[in-house]
């Protein structure tokens, strides 16, 4: 049981009438590169919320990094990161001081946040960045920098609600070294995408359809039980039987 | 090609922001037919939306000159309003009017009425019909993409301007999506169609790949795949980890990226011992290897002309 980062039963959350999640049941270990995948409106925003502390489930069990959805919400906010593509670092604030900002948020102070944030600076090659605005960065540096601002404090588990949106095929690669090296230091990290040849870099991957797990395994192991040889064609199958479209 | 064939003619367009600091777009130029489904492929900050802006009127350019249908994009801009069709990257419908309202209140800025040109949108349309008096800003992204894609077709254009449409919509949507223009292509519209799914450059008649402002290629998508043609090893090993570490300290490495479940690597121009480079991943320890080769897609060609063109 230690090594279950991510353990939920039965977890479900309506809105009304609407079963936005339906009983789902699943565990996610220690070190693990876990893709979560749906199509838009399959319940994926809806059970990451959950998951985050950010929303509470109808009914069910879930436990993240050890803590209760229901009770100890605030202590999950604590262990784990997140980042999206949407939002992730503020353009009008330097490199350091978005470093700080976030380091403030998940709760490091003083003189360990400081040596923390020049640490990251440092491993990140960017001393003669520290001091420009993240604005006018590339693309793939801002990237980097939000990921590694997202397990800056050290979290048992990161959360990337799609990453990679609209980034070019080198900087989309780049982005999964990083998630490489986090999953290798021992990080779990727990990945959203559009994009199926991600999908296929996951250690194991669900694909929700309709509010519920519709299949979940190992890459290959999906692609031996649909018959198909990429996941694209996995997902298709799946998703194109769905009823709902958000 | 003679202009009267073209749709879209695109000459030297330069434009910069913040006063020439930042280049968007770098002397662009591009002919597209009349009646071709034309797709604009490349990453955020390529500068897509910026010659979007422009073609449609919006912005002007630093220098350079477009026509759409013959109309001059600053002189004739009133008349190039009335025969695009033009779909923004970012939704930009009136939230707080239900379906049936925004597209009454585009049919009536472009002087016409939904009754008379409802063929056009009708396959589209039913789809969000039985939400119709659901306001806009209460939709789910499908449906706002397909709302909006009726108010940009409400008007039969003759050139439609689809910015990013699929960005964000999962593969089964998309999928739809293609097919929904392909159709529109059938009736004779001229699309051009930004993405930076590079996967969807296979539905285009022709593709421009632009990166950092610059166009790197225009062509079909067999051709530019053709021209292009480097050999690509497919590689995939017990552990995915060790193997790129492995394979970054081979000498003769020209690329290694993922690809789905294995690496595709390039080796140095001239290097042509496969064997070597097994022998070196099998010394370093990488078990259960697999190497073959791999015909390219659309992404390594777009890796192949990104790195050929950071170098100049």
């Amino acid at each position: 049981m230690t090594d279950t980062v991510i353990h939920t039963n039965g977890l479900t959350r309506k809105f009304g009438d609407f079963i936005a999640v339906n009983a789902i049941s699943f565990e996610v270990k220690k070190g693990e590169i876990f893709g979560f995948l749906g199509a838009n409106g399959a319940g994926k925003t809806t059970a990451m919320k959950i998951l985050c502390g950010l929303l509470s489930p109808s009914s069910g069990e879930a436990k993240v990094a050890g803590y209760d959805v229901y009770t100890q919400n605030e202590s999950i906010k604590k262990h784990i990161g997140y980042m999206s593509q949407k939002f992730s670092l503020y353009e009008n604030l330097k490199v350091r001081e978005n470093i700080k900002f976030y380091g403030g948020i998940y709760g490091l102070r003083g003189a360990d946040l400081n040596q923390k944030t020049e640490q990251l600076i440092n491993r990140l090659g960017l001393e003669n960045e520290a001091d420009k605005l993240v604005g006018s960065l590339p693309l793939g540096w801002k990237q980097k920098i939000a990921f590694s601002v997202a397990i800056l404090h050290k979290p048992k588990i990161v959360f990337l609600d799609e990453p990679t949106g609209g980034v070019d095929p080198v900087t989309r690669r780049q982005f999964w070294d990083l998630i490489y090296e986090a999953a290798n230091e021992g990080i779990t990290v727990f990945v959203t995408t559009h994009y199926m040849d991600e999908a296929e870099y996951c250690d194991r991957v669900s694909i929700m359809v309709d509010g519920s797990i519709a299949a979940l395994d190992t890459p290959e192991k999906l692609k031996e039980q649909f018959k198909t040889n990429s996941m694209e064609g996995v997902f298709l199958q799946l998703a194109r039987n769905a009823k709902r479209s958000e | 090609m003679t202009s009267d064939m073209s749709a879209i003619k695109i000459e030297n367009i330069t434009k910069t922001y913040e006063k020439g600091k930042v280049l968007a777009l770098e002397s662009i130029s591009l002919d597209i037919k009349r009646g071709e489904l034309f797709g604009l492929i490349g990453p955020d900050g390529a500068g897509k939306t910026s010659l979007f802006r422009i073609l449609t009127t919006l912005l002007l350019a630093d220098s350079g000159k477009a026509t759409v249908e013959a109309f001059d994009v600053v002189k004739d801009l009133w008349d190039i309003r009335k025969i695009s069709g033009y779909m923004p990257g970012r939704f930009s419908l009136y939230q707080d009017l239900t379906i049936e309202e925004n597209l009454n209140f585009f049919a009536t800025v472009f002087n016409t009425t939904v009754e008379e040109n409802y063929h056009i949108i009708k396959e589209i349309y039913v789809q969000i019909e039985p939400f119709k008096n659901r306001r806009a800003g209460k939709l789910s992204g499908g449906m706002k993409q397909k709302l909006a894609l009726c108010c940009a077709l409400i008007h039969e254009p003759k050139v439609l301007f689809l910015d990013e449409p699929t960005t964000g919509v999962d593969p089964v949507s998309r999928k739809e999506f293609w097919e929904m223009l392909g159709r529109l292509k059938d009736r004779g519209i001229t699309i051009l169609v930004s993405t930076p799914y590079m996967d969807e450059a296979s539905r285009c008649d022709r593709i421009a790949l632009i990166q950092k402002g610059k166009i790197m290629d225009v062509d079909t998508l067999d051709h530019i795949l053709e021209k292009n043609y480097q050999e690509i090893l497919g590689v995939k090993a017990a552990n995915r980890y060790d193997l790129v570490k492995a394979i970054n300290q081979f000498d003769n490495l020209k690329s290694c990226f993922a690809f789905g479940g294995e690496q595709h690597v390039v080796l140095n121009d001239g290097f042509k011992s496969k064997d070597e480079f097994q022998q070196f991943l099998i010394e370093k320890g990488i078990e259960n290897l697999e190497i073959r080769v791999v015909e390219p897609d659309i992404e390594d060609v777009f890796i192949k002309l990104m790195q050929e063109n950071s170098n100049d």
